[in-house]
Parts: C-alpha cells; structure tokens; sequence
C-alpha cells in the first residue's frame, strides 16, 4: 500500500494573528509554525497506522520553501517513510493542488486534513480528485481497509455516511480517524535520514489572491448580569440582542 | 453571463443553505445586470424547485436521471459544470457545506475557474471580484480577489438572511452524461428529529469542562431544548469522550455563526475563540471572573453553572409563555 499525505505549513493554534506591510501580508514575527494539525493528527497518523498494519510506504509531500522542511522532518519522525518539498510558494489551493497532482502518479492512496487552519479552504482535495480523475471521500473519520477496497465513514449534512471505494482515492481527514501522536527519540533520529526529495515546481496559475487582510473589530465591554437575574438576561437578549 | 448556483437538494426539499445560496447567487446576478439560474441534482417535485423563484432565481435546471439519485460528488460536480456551461455562466455559487466542500475544487478544476471558498461578504468590484472571506479560523478576514475568466465562490452557512419575494422559477429539465460516481454508499444516518446541525443552527448551548462530567450534561440540554438551540462542546470535553466529536467547535473542530452562542463552564482559550467568535451574540456563564471568555462576550454571568443554567432556562420558559 503507498500512501501519499499532503500535508501544510501552519501557524501554531496558539498565535495571536497580526498583519504587516499595510495589512496585505501575515506577520510572521515570532510565529511557531507547525504541520497542519488536520493534515498530521489524522491524515498522517492514519497513513502511519494503515502502513503499520498492512505493510507498504507512506510519503509525505509539502508544496513551500526551504524553511518548511522542519515540519517535514517532525512527519518523517511521527512515520512516514520518506518526503517530498515541491520548491515554490504556495499561492493558493489552485497552484497547490497543481503542484501535488504532478507528483501523485501511482500511490493508492491520498490522504489530507480537512482544511487547513490558516485559509480554512477545504478545497484542496476535491482538485485533486478532479485533477487526477479520482473518487473523492471528504470529511472522513473513519477508514478500514479490506484488501483493494476501503470502509470510510464520513460527515454529510447534518449526519453520517459509511462509503465503500476502490483504491486509487482522495479522501480528507477530521477528528476521529486516529490519535494524535507525538514522535519518539527513536522517531526523531530516524528522520534525520530518511528520503526528502525537493523538487521543481510545475507551471501552474493561482485562481485566487489575497488583496488584503483586517481583524475583528473588538468587542466592546460585556454587561455583566446577576446571577439571580436571568429574566433580565433574557429580555436584553429578546429586546436588546433580538435573538431569542 | 450570468449566475449559476447549485441548489442542493435534501431529500427532494430546499434547506436553508440551499435558499441563502441561491438568494446570495441571485443579489450578485442583480448587481451585474445579469440573470441567476439554479441547477438543482436528485428527485424534487417542480413546485420546489419553481420555489427558488422567490429567492431570485429564474430559470432552474434539474437532472433528475437514476444517475443523479444519491449525492456523488465526481457526478455532481461535472452536473454542475455542465449546467455553468449551458448557462453561460461565469460565476458559480455553492454553499460552504458537507457536500459544497466536496464540490467546490472539483467544480473549479472542471471550469478552469478561480476559486474562493467559504466567502461571507458580497463581492466587490466592477471587472476583477473581491470577497471577504474569514481567515486563520476566524481570527482575522481577507479579502480575497478570484482570478480567471470563471469564478467559483462558496458561501459560508449564516453569512446571509435569505429573504423570500414574489415569483416563480421556469424549470427545464436537464440530462448532462453522468460522470462515474465515487463509491458506493453502503449506509446513511442523519441526526434525529428536527436538530439544526451545528453549522446552520442560529442558537447554539456549548458546556466545557466546568460541567464537571457527562453526567451533568441534562442542563445543557434543558437550556438548549427550551431554546430549540443545538448543543456543542469545547475540545477537553470531547477528547475526553464526555460528548461526540462532532459537537466539537473551535478552530479544530466546527466552526460556526450562530446569531446566538451560550457556553456554559468554557474558559475561552484562543483555539475555541476561533471558532466563535463570529457568533452575533455570545453569553459566557463561568464561575471564575477571571475567565478570558468574558472579554469576548457580549453578555456575562458569574456564578456557578448548575445554579444558574437551570434559573436561565425556567426564565427562558416563562418568555415564551408570555
């Protein structure tokens, strides 16, 4: 079984987000960037497990610069066999899912995280499966597979589907198709030497560009209400809020 | 060219997505000068889809061969791409759900369209199109401007109230070759009775862990019914398997709008702001004034959660009566 798991670079969950060069640019200043938690906790883990389990490889592919490979590295360390860095900037999801089909050729399996949790997309997997002609699951969180044919349950509006598809697919991952795992020393020291192929970017045009970026406006003050008082909370949310 | 939006189908009915997809597709249309044309895919009686109408469809393209029965997205997608192409459409609205997010990369790749997915704002611009988009799991917008000659745009749930006007849409049927489906569905569950799923709900009751326990969940749940709200929980509560993974929200669970957001017991670390602080309203209930949620609420009560969510929910009752 050869796995492909793409997988994205990512501010840490924690960071607080700010923007530079008159708001059109993520201020990257101090910012722990980490794997795409979707793409690692569950997609990777879930690759790792099935390689684990019925033998095969798993290959990790990022579309960035340089600077990505310490991400790279940690997926190498958590299990997968070897990576490959398409060398470009990922623009969008458009050059990214280009990027990726061009490498994809031959496995039996690509796996994502549902989106990432930077520009929240959720598109990419659903390019690829189009790009490559193959059947798409979205949402999984579940996956067993039984020889040539895998078991996916997925999310669908507002309740669950259990799928049956053949080998070659796409499918995205969510919370629920595996634990996160944290790499061991063992992990760490292997991935040191472990294969990690930078490759060419292919031609390919973004579809999307960001003009600018802005920030919530802030709340104003909360009203604080009395615990004894909660025919007042819900007529200020009657009268005032208009939402009940 | 106009604008075509695709009008999913649940059970042969439109829900709510489906009209703020097709009232959102029809305000741009309106802008533009142009008409909106709706696909609509699966068994449907006419005088639901003649209903989009009032949503400011015109005209409503339905593919109702056996191929189109159950929701494929490879099928699906190339239904919708052929619909754009009969439209002579050049832009494409979806909505920002389960299916809009297995659709949307295989509609754009289909199309050779620019895409932007998850939009929450109207466009902008006479030729290029610029859309607002939430960003960093809500943390922060971007205004995004689609490329290409087509454009794909994929609507977040409750970014629109969907108003209802007069008409009638003209509906044609329609028989593109069906593209292979993806798999094969071997079982289908949907939440019971009349719960809103969690991306669509307008109120929505979250308990953390100041609940203590699963076992302390029947006041989370009294509140929400008395509100007809949907339940949800932070990320401990469902890691620790006190409540289903997919009540989780926050930045890496659901992310969600609702019009109103209580949490119950949630301290309201920055990962599970992320994920709600689009709400419109939002009432934290905690017993440590200290907790960082309360700055980003709009209404706070300090006090113990098993005294005051019951008292909250008796006054919830009485309103209603009144």
């Amino acid at each position: 079984m050869k796995i492909l798991v793409c997988v994205s670079k990512v501010p840490d969950t924690t960071t607080k987000i700010a923007f530079t060069d008159n708001n059109t640019k993520f201020n990257e200043a101090g910012v722990q960037f980490i794997a795409n938690p979707y793409d690692e906790w569950y997609a990777l883990v879930r690759a790792v497990e099935l390689k684990e389990q019925l033998g095969g490889e798993v290959c990790v592919i990022n579309v960035g610069p340089a600077a990505n490979e310490q991400v790279i590295r940690k997926c190498l360390a958590i299990g997968a066999d070897k990576a490959i860095r398409v060398d470009a900037e990922p623009s969008d999801a458009l050059f990214v899912a280009k990027q990726i089909a061009a490498q994809a050729s031959g496995y039996d399996m690509i796996l994502l995280g549902k989106e990432t949790i930077d520009y929240n997309g959720s598109v990419l997997g659903g390019m690829l499966a189009e790009l490559l002609d193959l059947p798409y699951v979205s949402l999984s969180s579940k996956l067993e597979m039984d020889g040539t044919s895998a078991t996916i349950t997925r999310d669908i509006e507002g309740g669950k589907e259990v799928l049956k598809v053949s080998t070659p697919f796409v499918a995205s991952a969510q919370k629920g198709m595996a634990e996160a795992r944290i790499p061991n020393m063992r992990g760490i020291m292997q991935a040191r030497s472990k294969p990690l192929e930078v490759v060419a970017a292919v031609d390919a045009q973004p579809g999307s560009k960001v003009q600018s970026y802005a920030l919530p406006e802030a709340k104003g003050d909360v009203k604080l209400i009395d615990p004894e008082q909660m025919d007042e909370l819900v007529r200020l949310l009657h009268e005032e809020a208009k939402v009940i | 060219m106009s604008v075509l939006v695709y009008a999913e189908l649940t059970e042969g009915q439109t829900k709510k997505s489906t009209l703020e997809a097709v009232y959102y597709g029809a305000q741009i249309a309106q802008k533009r000068g142009t008409d909106c044309v709706a696909v609509a895919i699966g068994p449907a009686d006419e005088g639901v889809l003649q209903g989009l109408g009032a949503y400011g469809a015109s005209k409503v393209l339905h593919a109702s061969g056996e191929a189109f029965a159950q929701f494929q997205s490879r099928t699906y997608a190339k239904a919708i791409a052929d619909a754009a192409s009969q439209a002579g459409a050049d832009i494409v609205v979806l909505s920002h759900n389960s299916s809009g997010k297995a659709l949307a990369g295989r509609v754009a790749i289909r199309l050779d369209a620019g895409l932007a997915s998850g939009v929450s704002g109207m466009p902008s611009g006479e030729g290029a199109l610029t859309v607002r988009k939430p960003v960093f799991s809500g943390k922060a917008f971007a205004e995004v401007e689609v490329l290409g000659d087509k454009k794909v745009l994929s609507l977040n749930p409750n970014s629109f109230q969907p108003q209802a006007g007069e008409g009638s849409a003209a509906v044609e049927a329609f028989n593109p070759d069906a593209a292979p489906a993806d798999a094969e569905v071997l079982k289908r569950e949907t939440l019971s009775g009349d719960v809103v799923p969690l991306p669509e709900a307008e109120l929505v009751v979250s308990g953390g862990r100041g609940l203590k326990g699963p076992e302390n969940w029947g006041i989370v749940e009294e509140l929400a019914q008395a509100l007809g709200a949907t339940t949800a929980c932070s990320r401990p509560v469902a890691d620790t398997g006190w409540r289903p993974h997919h009540e989780h929200v926050g930045q890496t669970g659901v992310a969600i709008k609702p019009n109103l957001y209580i949490a119950i017991g949630i301290s309201g670390a920055i990962q599970h702001l992320a994920g709600v602080n689009q709400s419109k309203t939002i009432v934290v209930i905690n017993k440590d004034p200290e907790a960082p949620f309360f700055k980003a609420a709009d209404y706070g009560v300090v006090g113990d959660a098993f005294d005051v969510v019951p008292r909250l929910t008796e006054a919830v009752k009485r309103q209603q009566q009144s």
